[in-house]
């Protein structure tokens, strides 16, 4: 084989995560109490065209989550050696703008560098001036020539996407288009928005999305969209990788910490008494305790475990990957408790609703009253909790990385990229490109979470059901 | 009740708001009255640890305890090289050897043959501390404060709050009170082990200070005052009131050297005495905190939180602006005050400013005196002149601003592990290894891009401006370097990948079992802020097809990993103590490993050659001969590759035009006292720069009020259809 | 209701132990006293027997929860947790590890800190009630849309940028105020304006939108309507029924936080250089010192349960019907 899959523990997560949501969906389908408020949210333009943003950044996040370790040119007596870097199949995709980097600092879409250099002519001469870049327009043969190659390479790039758009709205009109309607009919019933759900919104935005890729990708092979940074390195392909921690933090936190906030939280509301005693204690001890510390702490001891057990860590992405799996193992534990009251405050009204104390008297365990009939209940609350904290949970990776107990600083991540870049601002002329390539990422993402939130908010809370 | 006070704050506010308008630039962080005064500002950014003598071992500590402890000697502020001169002493002593019998040999008596040598320092009289509560006496001359009861202990939170004080002339005892606190059980002075290894008898009296201290501390912590003048230490001793002798075991001329730092400043028993009160240590009141010296600064106000102020010493014993230097110094304005008296600057007021951002910011709109460049500021600051001289850029100059360079006497370098399998070993195949690796650094380009060219690549251990440091073309590391064109060049990297096959790994892949070769680089360096260097580390190796795995750790597991040899590569630096090359060449001395010994050798280099070459060399003068011996020791540790030989970093220093008498000097730290600053022209300036810009926010409240309008509009239309 | 405090009160002191309890533990798992001592002593020529010397000064040679060479009672108080964890609890913080007095640097530190989290609070709750007033009279309108959008993209930002951002353009293109410091009296006002102004800036799009929900609660409820029928004018319905009853949601929750003022804002103070206690616990983290960092979680997390008890007490004040139990 030319290569080796390496499953990290991150990626093994997220595809648990991935069957999980797929499980979920499927047995929502099945029920249609279940189906009725997911209708309701997408029936919301913005909710939908949100879901669409979230799913490219998904789409990006898993292709960043699948590794292998390509074979090393020499063979050993027959047996195959892979090398000692995982690669993941966005590298893979983003080969070219990995491989590209310049010598440092250069802004976007420049040919030239953004300081100058020494320069020495073949004569002996000496000059201070702004060497070529390396890659950036290297095609180009002056700076003449730039704008009206940016403008004919955008053109290309738009014009390819919206051919590919229009296959693809070809294609869903096809699968739409009712039995005795006409294409055009199709078309024109797609074009006024008519129908419960706001495939118009829907097509419009994946149009936008797919414009926006084909641009960025056929640019950035002649030039960095978004500049380099101080290693040379293409801020665009940082921005990319950075999707993946973003996502991982947001998602795998409420993952790792929602079997025990359901589970205490739950039994804390169903037996009362002392086990309640005893959760309230923890919970409030937890939560008493400033969160920033807690994590401090726990970031610094999983590095102290890194140090003493170096065997287990050959790659630094495979360090990387053990801390940023801390790293959410740890915020799951400062973030559990907020739920974990919520559903011990639900879970004491339930207890007294008649059809629990029906199934009480019934003879049901204590276990399968819990399991059949509160978790049901209360999965609303869970399922809104989850996708309000993720928002917050992938700004707060941003504060953490400040604070100095982020993600590994060898990991790409818009934390990192934010830290490292407030730096920039004092330069002279501002090196503004990889904060602001930073923000229009993690604004896109945060913002379209929000907005689905508060879509799947509405739908779900039965207070504003009424 | 309230309303007054509301009426108060209103009026208040108001008075600010016009105030603030009248006033020229709204963002001087300083108050209205200190505008037009002779002070110096500049910034702190972490709290020191202690600015006892005995212990401070770090610049940030020395910016300010060097302006008021004075030790006998001081380095000449203009001169270079680095030239000794008295500071309080009457001048520089020679020493007198011994042999063991205790009879005096000639000057140039052999290293082996001398038992001792004996410093005999002599004062100069009349010379009086600073004014304190610790020498204040009532009329009868007994101390006031030397016997404060808890009550009296009460009420006090600083130095201040004491309302007499006090002085009294500077005597050769409080030298040797201080020789003998390097000794003193609970300070644990950093150089009680150098100094064991010379001072006749120190090790023998810490033991005796031990059980002299635990006899009367008896289980308590602080507040125990242990009056070291009651126990005599050999190698220390007053002679007569003005003149003291300090003997040493063997030769060891590098003693001055240290004899001008502040672990040899004059302590008064009376301040031990005072501090050492029980209770203090609970205030605050304490040596760490509140220096007491004779020198031309006190420290006034000390708020680690905040703000740190140094003030004019009214009792400084005549010194003035020396008279020479070096030949250019005259041109450039560096003896115009010559035979002044100093110090020339009234007060200086140091502020906490953790970021670096604000920091330089605050220097470029004049609030900050003068300014250490930031990377990031760099462009900005700094342009290059056609002969790759460094230069203020022109917005720069327009201000005013001066660049002062200078390399300091410090080294950067990535270390191998000596004894690691893989890096380590004096075998020819490890050897080369290193010197693939050490071509494949670039560290020109490392300079260029993260330091802004504020550094020159090392060619081997000794900074420039040390005894012993070459230059030009007999000066280069033939291994690592060719001579071209009148200057070093990098070998090419195709001449690395050579050196790495013959070393066994071609292409980076170990050509016995077909693996990669991966290395493991140890550096403390775990914020973001330093990803971009790691990318670039790693590009380095990646140059020979070497895996660079990055173990990025907190400082104390990564010198934990120092210390138990874990490490494969790793960052390290040294700044010097004092211009000898004996302190930069011991660090790769073999009986000084990290491993083991503890000592400073932290890739635990240790060659019998070599460690031979050190011990002829350490004692010597600077002769011809030592040159030659350096020059040996240097050729073998090049050829070892122990270090990839990193950079010296150059320290750029920008001062505004209303600044004169700055020179860098790299040793000496009580250079406070030598500075002048014009406050009428500062005035001026920040006038100028600080005018606040304040149509974007009127454009913004008026864009405010704009869109508030179809609102009201909105309601009005609303009311009136429901009344309808 | 005495008692009901007192009960609470004396229900934290569990809390408060396991609270000290699990900072020694994590701390100490990362952070060997050798650790601190190296740290401490710094760099240049640190000898083994120094350490041994600093821990013993400090108390740190002791083992951490259990010494086994000791007679009876001092297995358990001859140890590190007890000589140094437990006096807390009489608020004596002891002396850092570099020798200085913690309560006199947390009390000289707490002004700076209220002095800009107070104005923060108390301005952030006026301007985002003021908001979610508007948007809640303008309900239904472009006008309440496009707010809430706002509201939303503002939530979006990462405060970071927001600090970035306020100090970039404010000070230094437009050089209002001094980029960073802080000075004592009067004089601090300057140094305080930007760091406000961001404070606030940062916290409307979240709250002004939950607000705003609480609003919109009240007004379609039916006393509401019946004052609307009886002809008052919107805006005084507004000012008169909705916004007291809005308030009870808005105050209870907010009444946790208003103790935790004091120990201030981490990031706001460490970009600003304001001396308060955030930036003091960062410091601490940093460098390292065990004893600040215990201090600074124990009164955090007095303060979060004062928070939670005056919480309660707010709820029945507000409303009479919630009864002790």
């Amino acid at each position: 084989m030319p290569f080796q899959i390496e499953i990290l523990w991150t990626d093994f997560l997220i595809f648990v995560l991935m069957g999980s949501i797929l499980a979920f969906g499927v047995y929502t389908l099945r029920h249609e109490h279940l189906r009725v408020p997911w209708r309701q949210v997408a029936r919301r333009p913005l909710a939908m065209a949100s879901l669409v943003i979230l799913c490219a950044y998904v789409v990006i996040g898993l292709m960043d989550s699948i590794h292998y370790r390509p074979l090393q040119d020499r063979q050993n007596s027959g047996e195959p050696v892979y090398s000692n870097v995982e690669l993941s199949l966005l590298d893979k995709v983003a080969m070219p703008l990995r491989a590209r980097t310049e010598k440092t600092y250069s802004a976007p879409f420049a040919m030239q560098a953004y300081t100058k250099e020494t320069v020495e002519y073949p004569d002996g001469r000496h000059a201070r001036e702004y060497p070529r870049l390396l890659y950036g327009g290297a095609h180009l043969k002056n700076e003449a020539e730039r704008g009206g190659d940016i403008a004919s390479r955008a053109g290309t790039a738009t014009l390819a996407g919206l051919g590919f758009w229009l296959l693809l709205v070809g294609g869903f009109l096809l699968i739409r288009q009712k039995r005795e309607e006409t294409l055009a009919q199709a078309a024109g019933r797609l074009m006024r928005g008519e129908g419960d759900i706001p495939w118009r919104t829907v097509l419009i935005t994946v149009g936008i999305l797919i414009m926006l890729a084909t641009n960025a990708g056929y640019l950035s092979l002649t030039y960095h969209i978004f500049g380099t940074d101080q290693a040379g390195q293409d801020v665009f392909y940082k921005s990319l990788k950075s999707i993946r921690t973003g996502l991982v933090i947001g998602t795998l936190t409420t993952l790792v910490m929602l079997p025990f906030a359901a589970l205490f939280g739950i039994m804390a509301g169903y037996f009362r008494g002392w086990v309640d005693d005893v959760i309230q204690y923890v919970y409030t001890t937890l939560s008493s305790i400033p969160g920033v510390l807690l994590i401090a702490a726990a970031i610094l001891s999983l590095q102290l475990y890194i140090e003493t057990n170096p065997e287990s860590f050959t790659s630094t992405t495979q360090r990387a990957d053990t801390r940023l799996l801390f790293l959410c193992l740890i915020l799951g534990v400062t973030s559990w408790t907020s739920l974990c009251r919520l559903l011990r405050g639900e879970t004491l009204k339930l207890r007294e609703v008649d059809f629990i104390q029906a199934a009480r008297a019934l003879g049901a365990s204590h276990a399968t009253v819990m399991a059949r009939h509160i978790l049901p209940n209360v999965m609303h609350i869970i399922l809104i909790t989850v996708v309000l904290d993720f928002s917050g949970l992938v700004l707060a990776e941003a504060v953490l990385a400040y604070v100095g107990v982020g993600v590994d600083p060898t990991m790409n991540s818009w934390g990192n990229m934010i830290v490292s870049a407030r730096l920039e601002m004092a330069r002279e002329p501002i090196v503004w490109w990889s904060l602001t390539a930073a923000f229009v990422f993690m604004f896109a993402l945060v913002l379209a979470a929000n907005l689905f939130s508060d879509a799947v908010r509405d739908a779900f809370d039965p207070r504003l059901r009424k | 009740m309230k309303r007054p006070d509301a009426i108060r704050i209103l009026l208040l506010a108001i008075s600010f708001f016009a105030s603030s308008a009248a006033a020229a630039s709204w963002n001087n962080p300083y108050p209205e009255e200190d505008a037009g005064k002779n002070i110096l500002y500049s910034a702190f950014r972490e709290r020191p640890k202690t600015f006892d003598p005995a212990r401070s071992y770090s610049s940030n500590e020395y910016l300010f305890i060097a302006q008021i402890y004075e030790p006998p000697f001081q380095y000449h502020y203009l001169k270079r090289p680095y030239t000794l001169i008295p500071l309080t002493a009457e001048s520089v002593p020679m020493p007198i050897y011994l042999d063991k019998q205790g009879h005096r040999l000639p000057r140039d008596a052999s290293p082996e043959a001398i038992a001792f040598s004996v410093y005999e320092i002599r004062i100069r009289p009349g010379i009086l501390y600073q004014p304190h509560p610790a020498f204040a006496r009532d009329a009868d001359g007994r101390y006031l404060y030397h016997d404060l009861s808890p009550r009296d202990i009460e009420g006090l939170r600083a130095i201040g709050d004491f309302p007499h004080t006090g002085t009294r002339e500077l005597v050769a005892a409080d030298y040797v009170y201080q020789i003998k606190r390097l000794a003193h059980p609970k300070l644990h002075s950093p150089i009680l082990s150098v100094m064991n290894d010379y001072i006749v008898g120190m090790k023998e009296y810490a033991t005796t200070l031990k059980q002299a201290h635990d006899e009367i501390a008896v289980g308590r912590d602080s507040g125990v005052y242990l009056d070291l003048s009651k126990f005599p230490l050999a190698g220390a001793e007053a002679v007569d009131r003005y003149s003291y002798r300090v003997k040493l075991h063997g030769k060891y001329p590098q003693l001055l050297y240290w004899m001008a730092m502040p672990f040899f400043a004059p302590m008064a028993p009376e301040v031990d005495r005072f501090f050492s009160q029980p209770g203090m240590a609970d205030k605050n009141i304490t040596l760490d905190w509140y220096p007491v010296g004779s020198g031309a600064y006190t420290l006034t106000v000390n708020n680690p939180n905040r703000q740190m102020v140094m003030e004019r010493n009214p009792n400084y014993h005549e010194e003035s602006y020396p008279t020479e230097g070096e030949p250019g110094d005259g041109p450039s304005g560096l003896l115009l005050d010559a035979g002044q008296r100093l110090p020339f600057i009234d007060k200086v007021i140091f502020n906490l400013d953790k970021e670096s951002i604000p920091r330089w910011n605050k220097f470029l709109q004049g609030y900050y005196d003068r300014s250490g460049v930031q990377p990031e500021g760099f462009d900005q600051a700094i342009r290059f002149t056609s002969e790759g001289d460094t230069d203020v850029s022109d917005t720069m100059k327009e201000k005013g601003i001066r660049l002062l360079t200078s390399v300091a006497a410090s080294t950067y370098y990535l270390g191998f592990n000596m004894l690691d399998p893989v890096v380590g070993g004096y075998t020819e195949r490890a050897r080369k290894l290193r010197q693939a690796i050490s071509i494949a650094v670039d560290f020109e380009e490392q300079i260029t891009i993260f330091e802004n060219g504020r550094g020159i690549a090392a060619q081997g251990p000794l900074a420039p401006g040390i005894f012993g440091y070459r230059e030009g073309r007999a000066g280069i590391n033939p291994y690592v370097y060719d001579w071209a064109e009148g200057k070093p060049r990098r070998k090419p990297i195709e001449y690395a990948r050579q050196l790495l096959k013959e070393a066994g790994y071609p292409d980076g892949v170990n050509a016995a079992t077909g693996n990669s070769l991966s290395i493991n680089y140890e550096t403390p360096a775990i914020g973001p802020e330093r990803k971009a260097q790691l990318d670039w580390m790693l590009k380095q190796f990646k140059k020979l097809g070497i895996q660079l795995v990055v173990r990025a750790t907190d400082y104390n597991r990564f010198q934990e990993k120092m210390r138990k040899g874990d490490a494969q590569i790793f960052d390290w630096g040294w700044n010097a103590d004092y211009p000898d090359p004996e302190n930069f060449l011991f660090l790769l001395y073999g009986p000084n490993k990290k491993v083991g010994e503890n000592g400073e050798n932290a890739s635990n280099y240790d060659n019998p050659a070599f460690n031979r070459l050190f011990e002829r060399m350490k004692n010597m003068e600077n002769t011809p001969e030592r040159q030659a011996i350096i020059d040996q020791m240097i050729d073998i540790a090049r050829r070892d590759a122990p270090w990839i030989w990193g950079m010296h970093p150059k320290q750029f220093l920008l001062e505004h035009a209303w600044m004169s008498n700055t020179k860098p000097h790299n040793m000496a730290n009580n250079t406070l006292k030598y500075v002048r600053l014009d406050p009428v022209k500062r005035e001026e300036l920040r006038a100028a720069w600080n005018r606040p810009v304040i149509w974007p926010v009127a454009l913004v409240l008026g864009v405010l009020a704009a869109g508030a309008l179809p609102a009201i509009v909105t309601y009005r239309r609303k009311e009136r259809a429901r009344r309808r | 209701m005495i008692g009901y405090i007192i009960r609470r009160v004396t229900y934290a002191i569990p809390i408060l132990i396991g609270v000290n309890l699990l900072t020694f533990v994590l701390f100490f798992f990362v952070n060997s006293p050798d650790d601190m001592a190296r740290l401490h002593l710094g760099v240049k020529r640190v000898t083994p027997e120094a350490i041994v010397k600093w821990k013993e000064d400090r108390g740190y040679d002791k083992p951490l929860l259990y010494h086994g060479s000791k007679p009876g009672m001092e297995k358990l108080t001859d140890t590190i947790f007890v000589r140094h964890s437990l006096k807390l609890f009489v608020f004596d913080f002891g002396r850092s590890d570099q020798g200085r007095d913690i309560g006199y640097d947390i009390s000289q530190r707490m002004w700076p800190s209220l002095a800009i989290a107070l104005p923060i609070f108390i301005v952030g709750i006026f301007v985002q009630i003021t908001f979610a007033m508007l948007l809640a009279f303008f309900r239904g309108s472009y006008l309440d849309t496009s707010g809430v959008v706002l509201c939303v993209a503002m939530m979006s930002i990462s405060s970071l940028f927001y600090v970035i951002g306020g100090q970039y353009l404010l000070s230094l293109l437009l050089r209002l105020w001094p980029i960073s410091g802080y000075d004592v009296g009067w004089d601090a006002i300057k140094f305080l304006v930007l760091p406000i102004i961001v404070g606030v800036i940062s916290g409307i799009g979240a709250s002004t939108r939950l607000y705003r929900t609480f609003f919109l609660e009240e007004i379609n409820k039916d006393y509401v309507r019946t004052a609307r029928a009886k002809g008052l004018s919107e805006l005084r319905v507004l000012f008169r029924h909705v916004l007291k009853n809005a308030m009870i949601p808005i105050l209870t929750g907010v009444v946790v936080v208003i103790p935790l003022l004091f120990t201030g804002s981490l990031i706001l103070e460490s970009f600003f250089s304001i001396p308060g206690l955030g930036s003091y616990t960062i410091d601490a983290i940093h460098s390292q010192d065990f004893a600040i960092v215990r201090a600074m979680v124990f009164l955090g997390s007095v303060l979060y349960i004062v928070g939670l008890i005056l919480t309660d007490i707010t709820y029945t004040l507000v409303d009479p019907r919630v009864r002790f139990e």
